[in-house]
This record gives C-alpha cells, sequence and structure tokens, in this order.
C-alpha cells in the first residue's frame, strides 16, 4: 500500500429531550411501559388528531444550539418529512427541513493530537417513531408508539472529523454539554443518543471528498470506533482494488465487526418534504433567547475552575467529578449539606467508583441521595462509626440508598467508647494470654498489638482504636 | 306548519317554553327520515336509539335547568368527516368503512354542551374531495328539489338533510366552498368562518390549511346561533385563533345603511350563467335600496386561485392521507405478501379515484424537482390572492356575489369531466385561500326549479358584517323549502312539511319533487330529454 488516505467523517446526532411529555402531545416520554400504553390519538396518528409543540422541546433545542456555539433561524418551522413505515404512525415524520432552529455552530475537542474546532451544519427538531416488534412465534409484526411522538433533536456536524479518536471526543464533549444543559441523559445503550457515522477515504492531499457511506446502528463509542477503522479500511480495499465506494447505507454488527449495505442511494426515498399546515411557525424573540442564555448552567470548563478555587480540590479530583453531570451534581448536593468537600470528594471517587467499576457501570448509574452520603460522613466525623464500618455502610447506601443514622442503630454498629466494658474484654484477654503480658513487659511493643486487635476483634470492629489502645497500654503496664 | 318547518333557534324556544319536547323533534325528524332516505340518501350513519336516548336525556337537562342554551334539545346533523366517539366516522370511504373513532371533534363537542341531539352522519363527497358528493363511496345523494340532480358538495347530504327537513341543522367543512357551493343548490344558508374560528380537532383533514368548519341551516338566525355555539379557541389545534368576538348573533341587526358592498366584475364575465348572474345582482339591488353602498370593481388574480387551490390542498391531502394504509385502522386488503402489497392493494382497494387522482396530484407536486415550479408558486399565487381581497376590503365591508356560476347541474354530469368540475368552484376558492368568511343564502330560484345562492365574503373577523348584510337581505324574502310532499307517506309526523310559495324569490317552488314518485321519474325523463337537446 503506497498510497496514503485520509478519512474524512461527518456525524449525525440524534438526542432524545428530557421532556416529561411528548413534542406535540401530552403523553409521558417515561422509558419502558407496556406496549402502547404512552399514547393517544396524536401520537397514534388518529383521522382527525392535531399536533400541538412542546414549548420545552424549543427550549432545550435552543440552549443546546446556545451552548454550541449556533446562529438561531429566530422564525423556525416545522416540515413533514413524508414516507411510509409501520413505525411512523402518519407515514409522515414532523421533522425540519427548510428552517431548522440552529445552524452554523461549533465545538472544540481535545485529543492527543491537540485541540480542534468541530464544525456544527445544524439542529434540528423531529419526532421519534415507534417501535416494531417481530413476533417470530406468530410470524407476524407489531408495533408500540409509546416512542412514537418523543422529541428528538438531530444535531448534524460538519465533515471536520479525521479519525475515531475525533469522533469519540466530539460525542463526549455533545453529551457533556447536553447534559450539563438537563437537555437529555444521552445514553448510547438505551437510545436516547444515536449517532450515525459519515465516512469517505480520499487519497491524502485530494481537495474533493470521496463518495461516503453512512452507518447506523452503533450502540457504544467501542462500536463507533470499531465501525470506522471497519469502514475506513473496507472502503481504502475497494479503491486499492480500482473499485468504486458506492454511496450507501449500511448497518454495523458489532458482533460479527463488520457491516452490510442496507440500502443504496438509488432506492433513496423522495421524502416530499413540505411546511406542516397543522403547526404555526415557531418565533423566537430575542428576548427568549435572552432568557435561555441566562439560563444557561454553569458548563464543564467553569466548574473545573470553581471547584479548585471554591473547594480547594485538586485538578485530579476536579476532573473526575465534573466529568459526569451527575456526579457533580452529587458531589455539591452532598457538600451543601454537611460541608467538607475533600472528604465527600474521596468517597466518590475511590468508594463510589469502585462500586461502579464492579458493576461496570458509569457515574449516571448513581442512585442514593445525597443526603445519606452526608449523614455518613458526619457520623464519622463525630466519631460515631470508625471508618471501616463507615465503608460497609457506604456500600447499602450505594446500593440500597438506606439511611445510615437509622441503619447504625438498627445493627447497633456504634463505636464502642465506654471504657468500663472495654476494661472487661481486655482484662480478659490478658489473664487468658498471660505470655503476651510478659512479653510486653519484657518491652516487647508488639505484643501489645496483639492484644489490641484482640480487642476490636472481640468488639467486632465497632471499639474505638484510640481508647483501646490507651485502655490496653494501661492495663499491660500495670 | 309542521316542526319540521321550524328553524333551530324557534324550535330551541319552544323546547325551552316547554311547547314542544326534545323527544317528539326527535322523533319528527327521524320519522322523517324514514320516509326520505330511500329516496335522498343525505345520511350514511343513523342511530335511532342513541339518538333518542341524548334527546331523552338533554331534555332532563333543560327541564333541570341545565342547558339553557338557544339550540338546547335542537337535532343536528353532522358531517362524515367530524369524529364522533362511538359513531362510525367514514368521510364516506371505504378505507374507513369500519372506523369508530375514540373521540369527539372539538366542534361537535361544543355542540354536545350547548345540548344537541346528533341524528347522524351526512354523506359528503370521499374525503371532502368533489363538488357533488358523488365522489361518496356510499351512494349519491340527491338535491330535494330536484332528484336528478346533485346536491353540491361536499358537505352535499348536511345542505339536502337541512333542505328536506331531515335535520333541523347541520355542520359542514368547507375547504374550497364545501359549505357554501352545496348550501346555494340546496336553498339553505351557510357559513364558512374565518380560518382558525372553528377547531379543526377531530376534523378529518382533506387540505388542512383550507379546512374550515361551519354550520348549515334554513336562515341567517340559526347560522350565526350555530356558529356562536361551535367556535372556540381550542388550545388542542394549534392553528384555533383566540377571538373575543365571537358573539355572531349580535350582528342580527337589521341595518345596512352605510356598509360599502364590492361588486368584483371578475366574478360576473364568461361562464356564469344569466339566470344567476341576474338574481345576484338583483340581491345587490335590494341591499342597495336598504341604504349600502353598492360599488362594482376589479379583485384581479380571480383565473389563479383554481389552479393554485388544487395545487395546495392536493398536496397536503397527499400528505394527510398516508395514515390510511391499512396497518391500524381501517380497511385492509385479504390477501397480500409482504408489507408494500398490503400497503399498495389496502390503497388501491380502499381509496375512490377522485381521491386516487388528487392524491396523485399532490404527491406529483412536493416530488423533488417539481416542488418549486408547483407547490412554491402555488403558495405565492395564495399570497397575492390574499393581498388582492386586502385591497379590496381597503375600499369595502362586504364583496357580494355568485356562489356557483350555475345551479345543481345534473347527477353524473360533473365526473365525467373533473376539469370542469374543478372549475364550477372559481367563486368559492379563492375564500379559502384567504383565509376569510363567507356565507351564502338563497336568493332565488332558477327556470329548472334549482335554488341560487347568494355569496357574502368578508375580511377575515369579520363575520359580523357579512351576518348583518345576510340578515338584513334574507328580511325581504321567506324562506322556501322543496316541495317533498309526495314522498312523504301519511300519518307521519312532519308530513305537512311542504313549502309555503316563496314572497320574494319568483321561483316554481315543487317544480321538480312532483307529487308523487312516479311524478318524479317522469320529471327525470323529461329533464333528460332537455338535456339532449342542449
Amino acid at each position: 500500500m503506497g498510497r496514503q488516505y485520509e478519512t474524512v467523517i461527518g456525524l449525525e446526532v440524534h438526542v432524545e429531550l428530557a421532556t416529561k411529555t411528548k413534542i406535540f402531545c401530552g403523553c409521558s416520554t417515561e422509558f419502558g411501559g407496556a406496549p402502547n400504553t404512552h399514547t393517544c390519538p396524536v401520537c397514534t396518528g388518529m383521522p382527525g388528531s392535531l399536533p400541538v409543540l412542546n414549548k420545552q422541546v424549543v427550549e432545550y433545542a435552543l440552549a443546546v444550539g446556545l451552548a454550541t456555539n449556533c446562529s438561531i433561524n429566530q422564525h423556525c418551522k416545522f416540515d413533514r418529512k413524508n414516507y411510509f413505515y409501520p413505525d411512523n404512525p402518519q407515514n409522515y415524520q414532523i421533522s425540519q427541513l427548510y428552517l431548522p432552529i440552529c445552524h452554523d455552530g461549533w465545538v472544540e475537542i481535545e485529543t492527543a493530537a491537540g485541540t480542534k474546532r468541530i464544525g456544527i451544519h445544524e439542529i434540528h427538531m423531529e419526532e421519534d417513531a415507534g417501535k416494531l416488534v417481530h413476533d417470530e412465534w406468530e410470524d407476524c409484526s407489531l408495533v408500540d408508539y409509546n416512542r412514537s411522538g418523543v422529541p428528538l433533536i438531530e444535531i448534524v456536524s460538519e465533515p471536520d472529523m479525521r479519525s475515531a479518536d475525533q469522533v469519540i471526543a466530539y460525542l463526549e464533549k455533545l453529551r457533556l454539554i447536553i447534559q450539563y444543559l438537563g437537555a437529555s441523559d444521552c445514553k448510547l445503550q438505551e437510545g436516547s443518543m444515536r449517532a450515525d457515522v459519515n465516512l469517505s477515504v480520499r487519497e491524502a492531499g485530494a481537495l474533493k471528498l470521496g463518495t461516503r457511506t453512512e452507518m447506523k446502528n452503533l450502540n457504544s463509542f467501542k462500536a463507533i470506533a470499531r465501525a470506522i477503522e471497519g469502514e475506513r479500511q473496507r472502503q481504502i480495499e475497494l479503491l486499492e482494488e480500482g473499485k468504486q465506494v458506492v454511496q450507501e447505507t449500511r448497518r454495523w454488527d458489532d458482533n460479527k465487526e463488520s457491516s452490510h449495505a442496507m440500502r443504496s442511494k438509488e432506492d433513496a426515498q423522495d421524502y416530499r418534504y413540505f411546511p406542516d399546515p397543522d403547526l404555526v411557525p415557531v418565533w423566537i424573540s430575542d428576548e427568549w433567547i435572552a432568557r435561555v442564555r441566562a439560563q444557561q448552567p454553569e458548563m464543564r470548563t467553569q466548574k473545573l475552575a470553581r471547584y479548585q478555587k471554591e473547594f480547594a480540590l485538586p485538578q485530579y479530583d476536579a476532573e473526575i467529578l465534573t466529568g459526569s453531570k451527575h456526579l457533580a451534581d452529587v458531589f455539591e448536593e452532598t457538600v451543601a449539606l454537611c460541608g467538607r468537600p475533600k472528604e465527600v470528594s474521596n468517597w466518590l471517587m475511590t468508594d463510589a467508583m469502585r462500586l461502579l467499576k464492579e458493576q461496570e457501570q458509569d457515574a449516571s448509574a448513581l442512585s442514593f441521595s445525597p443526603a445519606n452520603l452526608a449523614k455518613l460522613i458526619r457520623l464519622v466525623e463525630e466519631n460515631v462509626i470508625n471508618r471501616t464500618v463507615a465503608r460497609t455502610v457506604f456500600e447499602e447506601i450505594f446500593a440500597h440508598d438506606i439511611d445510615p443514622e437509622a441503619y447504625v442503630e438498627a445493627k447497633g454498629l456504634k463505636v464502642v467508647s465506654d471504657e468500663g466494658a472495654l476494661q472487661k474484654v481486655i482484662q480478659d484477654l490478658l489473664a487468658a494470654n498471660p505470655q503476651s503480658v510478659a512479653d510486653f513487659k519484657a518491652g516487647k511493643e508488639k505484643a501489645m498489638g496483639f492484644i489490641v486487635g484482640q480487642t476490636m476483634r472481640a468488639m467486632k470492629g465497632k471499639a474505638d482504636p484510640a481508647v483501646v489502645n490507651k485502655l490496653v497500654r494501661e492495663m499491660m503496664a500495670k | 306548519m309542521s316542526i319540521l318547518d321550524l328553524t333551530a333557534v324557534a324550535l330551541g324556544k319552544k323546547i325551552r317554553s316547554g311547547e314542544v319536547t326534545s323527544p317528539e323533534a326527535a322523533k319528527a325528524v327521524l320519522a322523517r327520515m324514514k320516509a326520505l332516505e330511500p329516496v335522498l340518501n343525505c345520511y350514511v350513519t343513523i342511530d335511532e336509539e342513541q339518538t333518542l336516548e341524548q334527546a331523552a336525556r338533554v331534555q332532563k337537562e333543560i327541564e333541570e335547568g341545565r342547558l339553557t342554551g338557544p339550540l338546547a334539545g335542537v337535532p343536528v346533523a353532522v358531517k362524515d368527516n367530524l369524529c364522533t366517539e362511538g359513531m362510525r366516522t367514514t368521510c364516506c370511504s371505504r378505507i374507513l368503512e369500519n372506523f369508530t373513532p375514540a373521540y369527539t371533534a372539538e366542534a361537535v363537542e361544543n355542540l354536545k354542551k350547548a345540548g344537541a341531539v346528533i341524528l347522524g352522519k351526512t354523506n359528503m363527497d370521499e374525503f371532502a374531495m368533489g363538488s357533488t358528493t358523488e365522489t361518496s363511496a356510499f351512494g349519491v345523494t340527491r338535491n330535494p328539489w330536484n332528484l336528478d340532480h346533485v346536491p353540491g358538495g361536499s358537505s352535499g347530504g348536511s345542505c339536502a338533510a337541512v333542505a328536506a327537513g331531515e335535520a333541523f341543522y347541520a355542520l359542514g367543512s368547507d375547504t374550497g366552498g364545501s359549505i357554501r357551493q352545496p348550501s346555494a343548490f340546496c336553498g339553505v344558508t351557510g357559513i364558512k368562518p374565518t380560518y382558525g374560528t372553528v377547531s379543526r380537532y377531530g376534523l378529518i383533514a382533506y387540505g388542512s390549511s383550507l379546512d374550515q368548519i361551519g354550520p348549515v341551516a334554513k336562515d341567517v338566525t340559526d347560522c350565526a346561533t350555530i356558529l356562536e355555539a361551535v367556535s372556540s379557541c381550542d388550545k388542542k389545534d394549534s392553528t384555533s385563533m383566540e377571538r373575543k368576538d365571537l358573539d355572531f348573533t349580535s350582528a342580527l341587526v337589521e341595518d345596512v345603511r352605510g356598509l360599502r358592498i364590492g361588486i368584483p366584475r371578475d366574478y360576473f364575465g364568461e361562464g356564469l350563467d344569466s339566470e344567476v348572474k341576474e338574481a345576484v345582482l338583483k340581491a345587490a339591488q335590494v341591499l342597495a335600496a336598504k341604504g349600502a353602498v353598492v360599488e362594482e370593481f376589479d379583485l384581479s388574480l380571480v383565473e389563479y386561485a383554481i389552479p393554485a387551490y388544487y395545487v395546495i390542498a392536493s398536496a397536503e391531502a397527499s400528505s394527510n392521507l398516508s395514515r390510511f394504509d391499512g396497518v391500524k385502522y381501517g380497511y385492509r386488503t385479504r390477501e397480500y405478501e409482504g408489507l408494500h402489497s398490503m400497503y399498495k392493494k389496502s390503497r388501491s382497494q380502499g381509496f375512490g379515484p377522485e381521491v386516487k387522482r388528487r392524491i396523485m396530484l399532490g404527491s406529483f407536486v412536493l416530488s423533488s424537482g417539481y416542488y418549486d415550479a408547483y407547490y412554491l408558486k402555488a403558495l405565492r399565487t395564495k399570497a397575492l390572492i390574499k393581498q388582492a381581497f386586502d385591497r379590496a376590503f381597503a375600499r369595502f365591508d362586504v364583496i357580494l356575489g355568485p356562489a356557483a356560476p350555475t345551479t345543481a347541474p345534473r347527477l353524473g354530469e360533473s365526473l365525467s369531466d373533473p376539469l370542469k368540475m374543478y372549475l364550477g368552484d372559481i367563486y368559492t376558492i379563492s375564500v379559502n385561500l384567504a383565509g376569510l368568511p363567507a356565507m351564502t343564502l338563497p336568493c332565488g330560484i332558477g327556470s329548472k326549479g334549482l335554488p341560487i345562492g347568494l355569496q357574502l365574503i368578508g375580511d377575515c373577523f369579520q363575520e359580523k358584517k357579512i351576518i348583518r348584510a345576510a340578515y338584513t337581505y334574507e328580511r325581504t324574502r321567506s324562506y322556501q323549502a322543496p316541495a317533498l310532499d309526495g314522498y312523504l307517506a301519511a300519518g307521519q309526523p312532519g308530513a305537512a312539511g311542504g313549502s309555503e310559495p316563496g314572497a320574494a324569490g319568483g321561483g316554481c317552488p315543487g317544480a321538480a319533487g312532483g307529487s308523487e314518485p312516479e311524478a318524479a321519474e317522469t320529471s327525470r325523463q323529461a329533464a333528460a330529454t332537455e338535456q339532449e337537446v342542449q
């Protein structure tokens, strides 16, 4: 292979917005639920039903657009994209073609190769489709419209990426921005963030873009990276063999680590887009933009700086904590309740992260309430429990969000610092171990450690180590 | 005089005063329906039991003082493109033959709140596409004035039912004249309100940007009263307007002094029947005599309205009707192989030829490469037409013209030449393109014994001006109903529902109906001969 190739990648990212209700009706957007229970005449395309725009969708799209440096189409409209498929109850999808809400923005990414600006062509609002379920047993297809009408934004990038690294960095950047805005939880596995990869290759130095393919069904960052590598190689091989890349949509199979063609450009449908006459144009006033801009939450860069300044956290801690909006929220809420930021950070970065890793989950899976972590920290601080006990209590908080105060009380885990009770235990141990007493008196400090350990064991770890140390020394010396 | 000769408002008054009960009125109409439906076919769905049950319930609420409105207890017919919960709603298409909606259209809901008793669903052109009610999958409706003629369309069933006393009033829908033209052909009064006045929620869409629901009734008072009841700002319809001037009955004033009425010369040129022209201009003279300032002017762009309309309406229809695919409800073909075969066969078998024609036309004008040349151009034309009306309404309060170029055509005459049928919509269509309110009311009877309609057009939100003009004009004549005595079996309630000779209409009432079915047959043959001579 003598020739050098450059890979050119653009992404179409669909993000499910975190609204409580659907984009054009009042049905719940909640994930799961028995089939067709979150539906109404509007999202099942019943005759005579009409869409009414959920304003929160515009608000979220606007927030994402502003956070990605987009220009806003203050007069934007919805269009119908006409195509027949049973997951689409009206046989048209309400989307935006002619006047999308946001256009011409950018985000900055950092990779090992340095900083790069990735252009955003446009962001538009649209409705999600339902889900087809193929029942092989009955040999029929069923459709669940729970997801029909769930609001989406589609973020279309410019073809500015050149490697899988850049693509992952771009997606992570988008994900953080959107999570920070609260516009979506952006979970690839659950489909609340979906990326289609448009990829072409060209000889290094060539100005003209090569023929691109569009890759679908990418459910994780790893799958995206593998698909990019696979498609890059496939296209280069074709060119090396003197063949041509066909413009087509391909489906990635992550198990087989290969893709197959779904439909070619020749099969491309004419969507007959036209403005939806059931919806009125959306007018986004200067005031509205100003309000959304003013309400934009602190983004990661600002938070990172603040954590180091306000909480005196090391940069390492601040980076991990702000790497997930949810983790940062848990941190801040806990600190608000109990202070001691470094202590809170330690619990989250060591114990919480360790448990998450064991369960192969990310920070968004943290589900305990900050109040319980704050209580735990206070119990340790006030020496009600010792650190060893605290670790086991934390595991309970992590798993079942228990109230540590009640738990410690119920399980009798409080530190025992009652000297009378301890003296009795130590007395018994000394009586049973005369050799240790003799060794200690002969100057062997180690012998004392043995008795301390035995005492802690007898107390099932609940004794206050400082008190035990003091008493053992006094009593052995007698 | 029979109950059935009463207007809706007059009946409402009698029900409230206890003179008549709602069940009595409902029974009278149901009996009339029984007698006339085999001949006229105004309805596609009738549910006698439900009607009587509703009437009894409403009557109770009236007696308990819970329903006090002018329409409480009055039976109404509803066009079959308005969803009615629990009652089959078909748009007179095979594809929805067995469709029963799970909810009721907002306009019908509003009527129910006003105490309306629903008689059934009226016949119409399939999906409101047509001007004669002949494209219905459930047979034609005949014009009660002359059974050989169409009632007009697409709200032909609603208008014929009101004319024949088979309903005290009705709801229709108007996308390009579908309330006004059949009202004119059947000698009744109808209003198409300003776009956005009546919620479209539950109206099965044809051309969404043009569709409006409106009343069909015996007179202007009824129409204003019904419109007041059905209008509302509905959060479920994004195109619904918030209006604070929905007290349309306040415009029932006999006074047109100083009202500026414009007569568009463009509406009186080639293609307009001379007797229609004469009757309409005579109506203008009557209003002038009452103090209105009547003046001729050039509206312009009239000839562009039809192509613009058929492009826009068909484009929207092609998309609106794509949901009828056999997947979720409605007709599905029996045998098919795979999804696309199911789609194709269900839709090919489920839709009639006129609907298919418009779906194809609409798909074509939206397809890539043609969008700019047709669809966008039509939208620009629409904007220009609106501007032409804006200029006109800077000078006039009301525009007066005919509702249609002729009286009702003979059955079968229009479908053989759809282009000619489309051209018949010339006076009504631009009103929808501009979103204006307009109404038609009878202004005479033509030589074939068929009614002639007068159309009054107002500026956006100016329904009251046209209502005032219409009311003032109406006071100079008396209501005429078609003579249907021959079809009404003796002993039926409402059997005396004939017509008083008109005072000002100058026509020959009953010329078509004949006194017995045989007579109608004879007259049909006579008319056919006359047709051949032409």
